[in-house]
């Protein structure tokens, strides 16, 4: 039965976690993300779970990394300043192999930044979440629906690659409302947690949950063995959608909420009889690379647009080996771009062609 | 009896134990050094060590069990 | 023959890569000995640190987990919120714990978190070769104070134990010394302690340990238990700063 509650998005990423089966948060207060926490604090006593408020981000990753290394599904949420704090923990949570989903609704930045919604923390995200070669997967919902959805599949990717999975999303869809029907989910079979340091009862060998490697030999296979795991996440696990790119002259290319704007600039684009189209990743990271390779022989050039001075824009650059040109349109600060300010790039763009 | 048991390869020649020692019977061996290059413990006079395990007590290293006779029943 | 002394089960058979006469290696011995004391193995997960107890993980029987420098009481809770019946303990420094770690330590504290913190506190980072640290001692010369240390330049030392006692969600703090026989026997039945609230669900207990660096003090093993008991003791009084398990009378003597 189709269970459709209206419903914040910074909740349905709570309400998604727990039906996940996560039992335990580790927050901290910060704009615009905290009424996912509140949420949590309000619902998982009623459902057997925990939300603890950590005396800072830097140590709510740390608790997440104990209950991950315990064995436990476990999330964590902030907005882009937390992140930052964070990173250090997340990067020895990828160096230790364990899972965790954590969450950034996105403010402008940087520094104390503003309170509005953006997309700067692309970089952050799928380029230097943290130190050392690593990568996390990047989950960027665009309505409500995805940040459910998208939730409990974080879930499941964290567990079967051991590794913490981001929803990248932003204020705005943090704090929007829209339907939303938590039963379809596909169900993926899930590796046994045998590497949990939950007590080895004298029944097993004891555990170790450790990023340390002195030998450096020792510290490349396992950070080798890490890269093949993410080759084997690039091959299987990437997520895009595409709307009017098979004629499409202009290829917009843009995620989350932002897509949705584009979305409205390539209808009035249509209208006006300019052959536009969008492509939006949902997978962040593993960037759908190919995809739009093969993109780039169809479309004339690509137009990143984003809440930001412009990141994207390079991986789009990166997959499309410069076949095509890439520019980029974007608001930064927390502004929201209009569908009309995108549409007058289109056309600008246009007489270019 | 021995009643003092060094694992001498353990041994890093650290000499909290001989200072414990209440019957001044443990030495760092000068003659011989082990595969650390450390001299080791031992202890010069069985007879005297009383089995108190002031030695162990003060080793960081796990280097020395001490046992004592049953006494006769 | 009767054994009257032997190493800990929960002790692994490792040799250590402590220097000469370091006091982590007695330090190490008695939580291992209370762990066994208490039979918890089964059920214990350590909590390393990032100093020279790093490789703590490879010393202890139990599940070990290894946190980032300071963060440990943070990954201990995470790991007793998941698993309450589960014995949790951190093993940290002086700058782990009362330099990077202070919030983790205090709010954990503050939490009255079900976890036993050993607090090895030996006054310089011996990890990175010898540096002031949070508990250095006024006039103390380190690589980092090499004039000794100024408090008008680098401030006063921490007393962590009494701070401890001021918060109430702390059931067991006590300093102890490892310089001799009888404060080595003496830290043992504190660390005892510290597990028996953790086990009662008292709340969170915290052991301060006095501890040697010969290498970065630069002194022989003997004399640096010494400068434990002429220098550090007199600024760093031993004792039972908070034990709510004491009853009334005992806890006015």
């Amino acid at each position: 039965m189709s269970e459709k509650v209206l419903m914040k998005g910074n909740e349905a990423i709570a309400e998604a976690a727990m039906r996940a089966g996560c039992k335990l948060f580790f927050g901290y207060p910060i704009t615009p993300q905290t009424d996912l926490s509140e949420y949590l604090a309000k619902q998982m006593p009623k459902r057997g779970g925990l939300m603890l408020q950590a005396e800072s981000e830097v140590a709510a990753i740390n608790m997440v990394l104990g209950a991950s290394a315990a064995g436990e599904r476990v999330m964590t949420s902030s907005s882009s300043p937390g992140v930052s704090l964070k990173s250090e923990g997340i990067s020895y949570i990828v160096g230790s192999d364990i899972p965790c989903v954590i969450v950034n609704v996105q403010r402008g930045g940087p520094g104390l930044g503003g309170i509005q919604p953006a997309q700067s923390d692309y970089f952050q995200a799928t380029k230097a979440l943290g130190h050392g070669d690593m990568h996390i997967i990047v989950l960027a919902p665009a309505n409500i629906q995805e940040m459910a959805l998208l939730t409990g599949e974080a879930f499941d990717l964290a567990d079967i690659y051991r590794t913490p999975v981001m929803i990248l999303a932003d204020g705005a869809l943090g704090q929007m409302m829209e339907p939303v029907d938590f039963g379809a989910k596909p169900v993926r079979e899930l590796p046994a947690k045998d590497w949990a340091c939950n007590g080895h009862g004298h029944k097993r060998l004891r555990n170790i949950v450790n990023s340390l490697y002195i030998q450096p030999e020792e510290l490349e296979r396992l950070n080798i063995e890490r890269f093949e795991r993410y080759k084997k996440i690039e091959e299987n696990e990437v997520k895009y959608e595409e709307y009017l790119t098979e004629d499409a002259e202009i290829t917009l290319v843009a995620y989350g909420i932002t897509a949705r704007i584009a979305r409205t600039a390539v209808k009035l684009a249509r209208a006006e009889g300019i052959k536009a189209g969008l492509f939006r990743p949902i997978t962040l990271y593993p960037f759908p690379k190919k995809q739009l390779f093969e993109l780039a022989d169809k479309t004339n050039r690509f137009l990143s647009v984003e809440m930001s001075m412009g990141q994207m824009v390079d991986d789009v650059k990166l997959a499309v080996e410069f076949k095509k040109p890439v520019t980029h349109y974007g608001r930064t600060g927390g502004v929201i771009p209009s569908p009309e300010e995108i549409l007058d790039e289109i056309r600008r763009l246009r007489r270019e062609i | 009896m021995k009643k003092t048991f060094f694992k001498s390869d353990r041994c890093k020649g650290c000499g909290l134990c001989v200072t414990a020692c209440p019957k001044h019977i443990v030495e760092l061996d000068k003659k011989t050094i082990n595969a650390k290059g450390y001299h080791t413990a031992y202890c010069v006079d069985d007879d005297k060590c009383i089995s108190c395990a002031f030695c162990a007590i003060m080793c960081p290293d796990a280097v020395i069990t001490v046992v004592k006779e049953e006494k006769g029943k | 023959m009767i054994n009257v002394f032997e190493n800990p089960k929960a002790l692994t058979d490792i040799a250590s890569h402590y220097c000469p006469g370091c006091t982590h290696g007695i330090a190490h011995r008695l939580v291992a000995e209370a762990i066994d004391a208490l039979d918890i193995e089964g059920q214990t997960i350590g909590v390393a640190p990032v100093g020279c107890a790093v490789f703590a993980y490879n010393y202890f029987n139990c599940d070990m987990v290894q946190a980032p420098h300071g963060r440990a009481p943070a990954v201990a809770t995470g790991i007793k919120r998941a698993n309450p019946d589960n014995f949790v303990f951190t093993y940290q420094g002086d700058g782990d714990l009362a330099a990077i770690g202070t919030a983790e330590t205090i709010h954990a504290a503050a939490r009255g978190e079900n976890i036993t913190v050993i607090f090895i506190n030996n006054a310089i980072y011996g990890m990175t070769g010898g540096q002031m640290a949070p508990t250095s001692i006024p006039g103390q010369v380190t690589t980092t104070s090499p004039y000794g240390r100024k408090p008008e330049i680098q401030g006063f030392p921490l007393r962590i134990s009494e701070m401890m006692a001021t918060i109430d969600g702390v059931a067991y703090a006590e300093r102890v010394a490892l310089d001799n026989v009888k404060n080595v026997r003496r830290a043992k039945v504190a660390i005892q302690k510290a597990f028996e609230v953790q086990r009662d669900k008292k709340g969170f207990s915290i052991i301060e340990l006095l501890s040697t660096c010969p290498t970065n003090w630069g002194v022989s093993p003997v004399t640096a238990l010494d400068y434990v008991r002429e220098k550090m003791i007199p600024y760093y009084p031993l004792g039972v700063y908070k034990d709510i398990t004491a009853s009334k009378k005992e806890a006015s003597e």
